[in-house]
């Protein structure tokens, strides 16, 4: 029952990970000592004032019971004072929560990269979420083990300077008619990278099997972006789990990041994404401002892309253009057709119910998106999905879900791609 | 006018304003599926412009986000009425929708939805009215809705165990991010993520407009609090996600529950975000 400092320590890690709260910069935790029922009833009392913001590490149970509870660095002066005045004996047990954190996620880090990695991507386990540097090793081994199918490209450097992957699955050929996919672009939509890995491994697994697919890569190529916003998933996983946006800090503001959903060249600035650096849908000083949107810009307009399908979670939809206006697009009726077909499929393995339609009529008005970008490039199949769930869950779908997810949405995903595949423009 | 629009359109220009755009000639939409959300051919409301908060009126497409927003308003509603650990309600499908001016700043809407049980997975049909109010002085939403089949299914026994055993428990229970990163949660912690839904619940009813869509994030704490009184008294810290604004808002509550008087919630309070207590370190 006595929990040690490290266990308290690792708690306040994933408490960490889980609030979104980015730093406990002095905080302290203080031991009580009640000696007296009065005591006991003194230090509810104080927990019982939420605009203290406590947070109790150690319940209260009974006299000579320690209990440890965590104060925020503005609060401290009003605790002490009332244990003072009523006697209550404490002492400190942290005196700064952040500089324990910081080396607690340091021993973490390197206790995790003495755990065993999978030596290929046959005992990959897809049913959990996976760190940044798995994914990145996963894309290595895939393209080991596929050499003549799959190709590994960095398209550019997020702002912290990690790399931009794209998996190319190609047949040969050069600049062929090509799909594009992308998956995690909003960090904290965890089963969209999840859905990605295993979108990659479908690919290797039935090509050769699958005519469909086969007849695909026979003729067109495929890229995919697994982690979008490696920035934002690193993030994820270190400090605050609901992170959505890139790590860029904004000149002038205590705000990070920029939403790269809203970055893009279509509609910029406009309603349906804000201009407040502390917004979730801050679009930047400007278009392309992000170099995760700006590589992906680059090499969509250096290569042949046909489809482009950009994916989310969550809310069961799957939306082609606009987002940034309310007018349809010229290609509306295929479009919307499609996208019917798309869901009928995806419905089919385990009855998932996904509705269609335009972005702004479908969820919200959205500027700056990247489909609407892409379309007005002249990429014709242009969509968006929002994947489970609709909300019971949220971003933090459970992992027992990732393969289902991924399995009826590369439903959908084929049929877009043989439609785009049968209908060459 | 049309031409220039489809300039403005290929070139991306920014800040396009709020162009009223004609139709283009609807083409025949025979799309019957269920789930389609058809560019409307009301045209009076593509004239009205491309402005976030303008508002459907008339009848509702039920699979537009008017609909649904109104739909996950009657949800929190239902939750904090008719919710308990062991039943929590969640909005299947809108299956048609009205939405009227009452007054300048009073609009009215009518659903017919089905609602299910996520627990007991069943599902029935209401029919809602709400009642928005915009502007100054806004309020919260009012709800008019009964679907008295949802109680159908007995949980009094599972109720009361579950009272039983954390009232005579010698410890107070606590519990922290349920879900966890991962999506996971303890069986035995289950009741307790959806007691914060259910507390949590009134705050979204409270906090709704047809701007906005809330869902629970994560319960990132609940603690049981000792009481004398008949219930079990808990303080909560939950992450709501609000789809529209994308944001996360930490909300705290006090909050009880009982089998027989089921959630009531003593206080509640939000807290700012990090970044706004950071600006303003002085205050509190």
């Amino acid at each position: 029952m006595l929990a040690t400092m490290r266990e308290l320590v690792a708690c306040a890690v994933l408490f960490v990970a889980g609030l979104g709260k980015e730093t406990f910069n002095g905080h302290q935790v203080l031991r009580l000592v009640p000696k007296t029922d009065g005591h006991l009833s003194l230090i509810r009392d104080l927990h019982n004032m939420i605009e203290l913001e406590l947070d109790i590490w150690r319940e209260v149970r009974d006299v000579g019971s320690p209990v440890d509870i965590r104060v925020p660095g503005h609060k401290l002066k009003i605790v002490k004072r009332y244990l003072k005045t009523y006697d209550i004996q404490f002492s400190t047990m942290i005196k700064d929560l952040q500089v324990l954190l910081d080396e607690e996620q340091k021993a973490m880090e390197s206790a995790s990269a003495r755990v065993p990695e999978p030596r290929n991507t046959d005992n990959f386990d897809f049913f959990r979420y996976h760190n940044l540097s798995e994914i990145y090793s996963f894309q290595d081994m895939l393209v080991a083990e596929n050499p003549n199918l799959v190709s590994k490209i960095v398209i550019g450097q997020s702002y912290e300077d990690r790399p931009l992957n794209v998996l190319k699955f190609s047949t040969g050929g050069t600049n062929r008619p090509a799909i594009w996919i992308d998956t995690g672009i909003h960090s904290r939509e965890w089963v969209t990278q999840a859905s990605g890995l295993w979108f990659a491994k479908k690919i290797v697994t039935d090509f050769g099997r699958d005519p469909k697919l086969t007849a695909i890569l026979n003729q067109m190529d495929i890229f995919l972006e697994i982690v979008t916003n490696p920035d934002g998933y690193f993030f994820t996983h270190t400090n605050s789990r609901m992170w959505r946006k890139t790590r860029k800090p904004n000149p002038g503001s205590r705000c990070v990041g920029v939403d790269p959903n809203r970055n893009w060249k279509a509609g910029f600035g406009g309603p349906g994404s804000s201009g407040d650096p502390c917004s979730q849908t801050y679009r930047g000083p400007r278009a392309e401002s992000e170099s995760e949107v700006n590589s992906i810009v680059k090499f969509v307009k250096s290569h042949n892309i046909k489809a482009f399908i950009s994916i989310h979670s969550y809310s069961q939809l799957l939306m082609f253009p606009y987002g940034y206006i309310r007018s349809r697009i010229k290609d509306y009726t295929e479009l919307n057709n499609l996208a019917q077909k798309a869901v009928t499929d995806l419905a089919s393995l385990y009855g998932t119910s996904y509705k269609f339609g335009s972005i702004i009529n479908a969820i919200y008005q959205a500027s700056g998106g990247s489909i609407d970008w892409t379309y007005n490039q002249g990429i014709k199949y242009s969509y968006t999905f929002e994947l489970r769930d609709t909300g019971q869950y949220g971003f933090l779908l459970p992992a027992t879900q990732i393969i289902p997810t991924a399995q009826e949405t590369w439903l959908a995903l084929m049929t877009i791609m043989d439609h785009t595949l049968k209908n060459p423009y | 006018m049309r031409l220039v629009v489809v300039l403005a359109v290929l070139m991306g220009v920014s800040g396009i304003p709020d162009v009223t755009i004609s139709p283009p000639t609807a083409s025949a939409d025979t799309s019957a599926h269920p789930n389609s959300i058809p560019e409307t051919a009301d045209e009076s409301e593509q004239m009205e412009g491309a402005e976030e908060d303008v508002m459907a009126t008339g009848e509702l497409n039920p699979n537009h986000y008017p609909a649904r927003r109104a739909a996950q308003v009657v949800q929190h509603y239902l939750n904090t009425r008719y919710g308990s650990p062991f039943r929590l309600i969640g909005v299947q499908t809108v299956h048609s929708g009205n939405a009227e001016d009452v007054t300048d700043s009073r609009r009215k809407y009518q659903l017919e939805l089905s609602v299910n049980d996520i627990i007991s997975n069943t599902t029935q049909t209401c029919s809602a009215e709400l009642s928005f109010t915009k502007g100054k002085g806004q309020q919260p939403p009012e709800v008019k809705a009964s679907c008295e089949e949802l109680l159908k299914i007995d949980i009094k026994a599972q109720e009361e165990a579950l009272y039983q055993k954390y009232k005579t428990s010698q410890t107070l229970m606590s519990a922290q991010y349920l879900p966890d990163s991962h999506g996971h949660i303890k069986p035995d912690m289950e009741p307790f993520w959806h007691l914060g839904i259910l507390a949590s619940s009134f705050i979204m009813l409270n906090e709704s407009t047809e701007n906005t869509l809330y869902n629970v994030a994560q319960v990132a704490n609940i603690t049981q609090l000792t009481t004398e009184e008949d219930h079990l008294e808990f303080d909560c810290h939950t992450l709501l996600h609000e789809m529209v604004s994308q944001e996360i808002i930490h909300w705290k509550m006090l909050f009880t529950w009982s089998p027989a008087e089921g959630v009531k919630v003593l206080q509640m309070k939000r807290l700012p975000h990090r970044h706004e207590r950071e600006k303003s370190p002085k205050t509190n």
